[in-house]
């Protein structure tokens, strides 16, 4: 009797393997598809050999010059990432995985657009360049009304924003978006920094009167500086807000002299800080002697181009910046003398942080090998790097802040030369400014939207 | 007591701003029937007249500056301070009042050829068309302005002599806290002498008088043989010289920039009405009482009353003086009604 055991022949092994090889491929197929449908996202370059960015910043208004510097950075950061010039800072950002060939290969291109420093302005501005100009990512700013307006629309449209200049706790706080990245310091960090030079210099026992602009960064501001002088053991005698350009303060200046308060803590920038510190020393604050003490005024976000504005009033003057040009470290001599070369003049804080924004963002799609949000936004997350002019940083990833070293400075009263505006007081260690994701709340939001 | 008296000083030297750019307005508009938009900008042109002035005392030789290793930069040494020294850094000290002698031709000019190039052709227009155009001439001015000089207000003290304040309560016998800036008495005090001057001129002179009975009655001075025409191009002008100066005087309270002017120019159009369209007397008392009133509404003890009363009160003020007096405080019935 023949026993009908199976066999396994060359016929029927190729049959089975065959059906094994489509049944096993058959998945990785439709998943290949579903892949490649997963990553679709908006502005793709595809196979095209140009990339494009759009540079939103204020060109109108009352922050065009800083809006002017910023555009000046970002124009040499695409030379640079595309070959061009020295390289400036390319050459001493690590770990680096820029090329020089622009970014993955492809050309960078660039449009800009006018904030007017107005939100609704900023954010038709940069819908335009998203929708009509094809941008991959938004960049600017120079104010925090505006970048957290725009930081909102981009994550609504699935493109990155690399924020500029913006100082309130709320951009990368209640307001903070997974889409949106900032590199510039804020007032809390501000507040951390100022402390312990406050109570050296001026002691524990101080009555603080604010005059704050009337705005998200005004309002965290004071709450950052308020929290920590009054941790200090200074009193606040008053809080008062100010509307925004209000040209002359002197309505707001003359309570102040019967106050009781012995320190002026001005939480205005721009255009406010210049005509308020004016008006503010041409009261004679700074000659008043109150409780046994010399009457001081405090700036706690420093710019070179207000103190280039504020002329001689800024001598003495306290506050704090996220960059100088004058400092000593490779990162920001290389970027120095490139702006420098190009421009005739240094660089500000405004130009300093939007250059760095755009090689972040190019060396995180590089490391991520692709344009595809989710994926470059992982890679910037938690991303460390050093060579950058503030010492080693690190991208939080909890809220999208960078961490790292902050300059305490002083209104120079002994000026080498005409730009030579602020002495560094001290670099601030980032340790000390660090602080808890958690304090401010707000959620990231997804990363495919 | 200090207090009131301080935010008095602080109201009459606002006010005095308020009421010199009011006096041109209401000028231009009695007799000339023109809504002229464009005076924020006259004003804003007179304060950059002081810095195109203080920019021409310093202007310097370039030196290398060998502070700076990167790149080649350089520092600027004024012409005055190589040549004469001391005297020399003194005339840049004393930039702003000399600048009064600069302004006054510059201004005129400009105004004569304001009047004869445009606004000249919209007399016999709608009060909307004046507006317009002269709205987008305040524009163009603005904008030429910022790209010559920038978006950042300028720097423009005043002398070192009068940079600090006055003491006036160790002399008053009050309070040695009370100090008032130096250069802010002496706007003060600049506003009235043009105030006065423009209506001692308009009062006492030949060509004032004429002037007036044009604003009255523009017809029957016609009817006599006079070309109030011409005269009143050279009030345009005048008005144009007295907002320039006044903005020439506020260049040291108000780092100028070239936005300046429309922050004044809306208040001085409430000034007008309030005060009553076409009457100077009421323009001037008008910007004296705002002023006052806007800063009283900023004391702390105010507003802990009535909390942003300091950013409404003018247009709270001007709402209910239109109510009670629909011509403004010293307006006359047949003046500009139609």
């Amino acid at each position: 009797m023949k026993k009908n055991t199976p066999t396994l022949n060359r016929r029927g092994f190729l049959k089975v393997a065959g059906a094994a090889g489509i049944a096993a491929t058959a998945p990785l197929f439709f998943i290949k598809g579903a892949y490649a449908e997963d990553q679709k996202f908006r502005n793709d370059p595809g196979k095209g050999k140009t990339v494009k960015l759009g540079f939103n910043v204020p060109q109108t208004g009352a922050y065009a010059d800083e809006g002017a510097d910023e555009l000046r950075a970002f124009k040499l950061a695409v030379k640079h990432l595309n070959g061009e010039g020295d390289g400036g800072m390319m050459n001493t950002f690590k770990p680096s995985s820029l090329k020089g060939t622009g970014i993955l290969g492809k050309k960078v291109e660039f449009v800009t657009g006018d904030t007017q420093t107005k939100s609704d302005a900023a954010r038709g501005s940069a819908k335009r360049m998203i929708e009509k100009d094809g941008v991959l990512m938004v960049s600017g700013g120079s104010s925090s009304g505006v970048a957290i307006a725009v930081q909102g629309l981009c994550q609504e449209m699935g493109v990155m924003f690399m924020a500029g200049l913006t100082h309130s706790n709320d951009t990368t706080g209640k307001d903070k978006r997974r889409y949106g990245f900032r590199h510039f310091f804020n007032a809390k960090m501000s507040g951390a920094a100022l402390g312990p030079v406050l109570e050296k210099e001026m002691g524990k026992e101080r009555k603080a009167y604010h005059l704050t602009a009337d705005y998200t960064w005004g309002w965290t501001q004071e709450e950052s500086i308020k929290e920590t002088t009054e941790g200090l053991g200074w009193k606040t005698t008053k809080t008062v807000k100010t509307p925004v350009g209000a040209g002359d303060f002197s309505q707001y200046i003359t309570p102040i002299l019967n106050s009781g308060a012995d320190v002026l803590i001005l939480n205005h920038y721009g255009k406010d800080m210049i005509n308020s510190l004016t008006q503010a020393v041409q009261f004679g604050l700074r000659d008043k002697q109150v409780n046994g003490k010399t009457f001081e005024i405090i700036v706690p976000l420093y710019s070179r181009l207000m103190a280039q504005g504020a002329g001689k009033n800024m001598q003495g003057i306290l506050g704090t910046t996220n960059w100088n040009w004058a400092l000593k470290d490779e990162g920001s001599k290389a970027f120095v003398k490139s702006f420098g070369k190009e421009f005739g003049h240094p660089p500000s804080q405004a130009a300093h942080t939007c250059y760095v924004q755009t090689l972040l963002y190019a060396n995180a799609c590089e490391m991520a090998g692709s344009f595809y949000p989710p994926e470059v936004i992982k890679k910037m997350e938690g991303f460390k790097f050093d060579g950058m002019g503030n010492g080693a940083t690190e991208y939080r990833a909890e809220d999208h802040q960078c961490f790292k070293d902050v300059l305490v400075v002083r209104g120079n009263d002994k000026p080498k030369s005409q730009f030579d505006l602020l002495e560094i007081v001290q670099e601030v260690p980032r340790s000390q400014v660090e602080y808890d994701a958690k304090i401010f709340g707000g959620d990231l939001g997804p990363y495919k939207v | 007591m200090d207090a009131i008296l301080i935010q008095i000083l602080n109201g009459l030297d606002k006010g005095g701003a308020y009421a010199l750019i009011a006096l041109g307005l209401t000028l231009t508009f009695g007799t000339l029937g023109v809504v002229n938009f464009a005076h924020g900008a006259i004003f804003m042109l007179g304060a950059f007249c002081a810095v195109l002035f203080q920019n021409i005392l310093t202007f310097s030789k370039k030196v290398k500056d060998e502070s700076i290793t990167f790149f080649d930069a350089y520092k600027e040494q004024p012409y005055l301070e190589i040549w004469w020294g001391d005297t020399g850094s003194a005339i840049i000290d004393y930039a702003v009042p000399l600048s009064i002698l600069f302004a006054i031709p510059v201004m005129l000019l400009i105004g004569v050829i304001m009047e004869r190039g445009l606004i000249k052709h919209f007399y016999k227009r709608e009060h909307a068309d004046q507006i317009l155009v002269t709205f987008g001439l305040a524009i163009v001015i603005q904008e030429i302005i910022r790209h010559f000089f920038g978006a950042n207000p300028i720097p423009t003290p005043p002398p070192d002599v009068v940079a600090g304040s006055a003491a006036i309560g160790t002399f008053l016998g009050l309070n040695d806290n009370l100090v008032y800036p130096w250069w802010r008495l002496i706007y003060l005090a600049f506003s009235a002498i043009i105030i006065f001057s423009v209506f001692a001129f308009l009062k006492f002179t030949t060509f004032g008088m004429v002037v007036r009975a044009g604003m009255a009655d523009r017809e029957t001075v016609g009817l006599l043989g006079i070309n109030v025409q011409r005269r009143f191009t050279i009030v345009f002008g005048i008005a144009t010289v007295v907002a320039g100066l006044a903005g020439v005087m506020y260049a040291p309270i108000l780092p100028p920039d070239y936005h300046m002017g429309m922050d004044f120019l809306v208040l001085s159009f409430v000034v007008v009405v309030v005060g009553g369209m076409g009457s100077l007397g009421g323009a001037v008392a008008a910007g004296f009482l705002l002023g006052v009133l806007q800063s009283f509404a900023s004391m702390n003890e105010v507003k802990a009353i009535l909390p942003g009363i300091d950013q409404i009160i003018i247009y709270l003020v001007a709402v209910i003086i239109l109510l009670v007096r629909p011509r403004g405080l010293m307006g006359r019935e047949g003046v500009m009604d139609d």
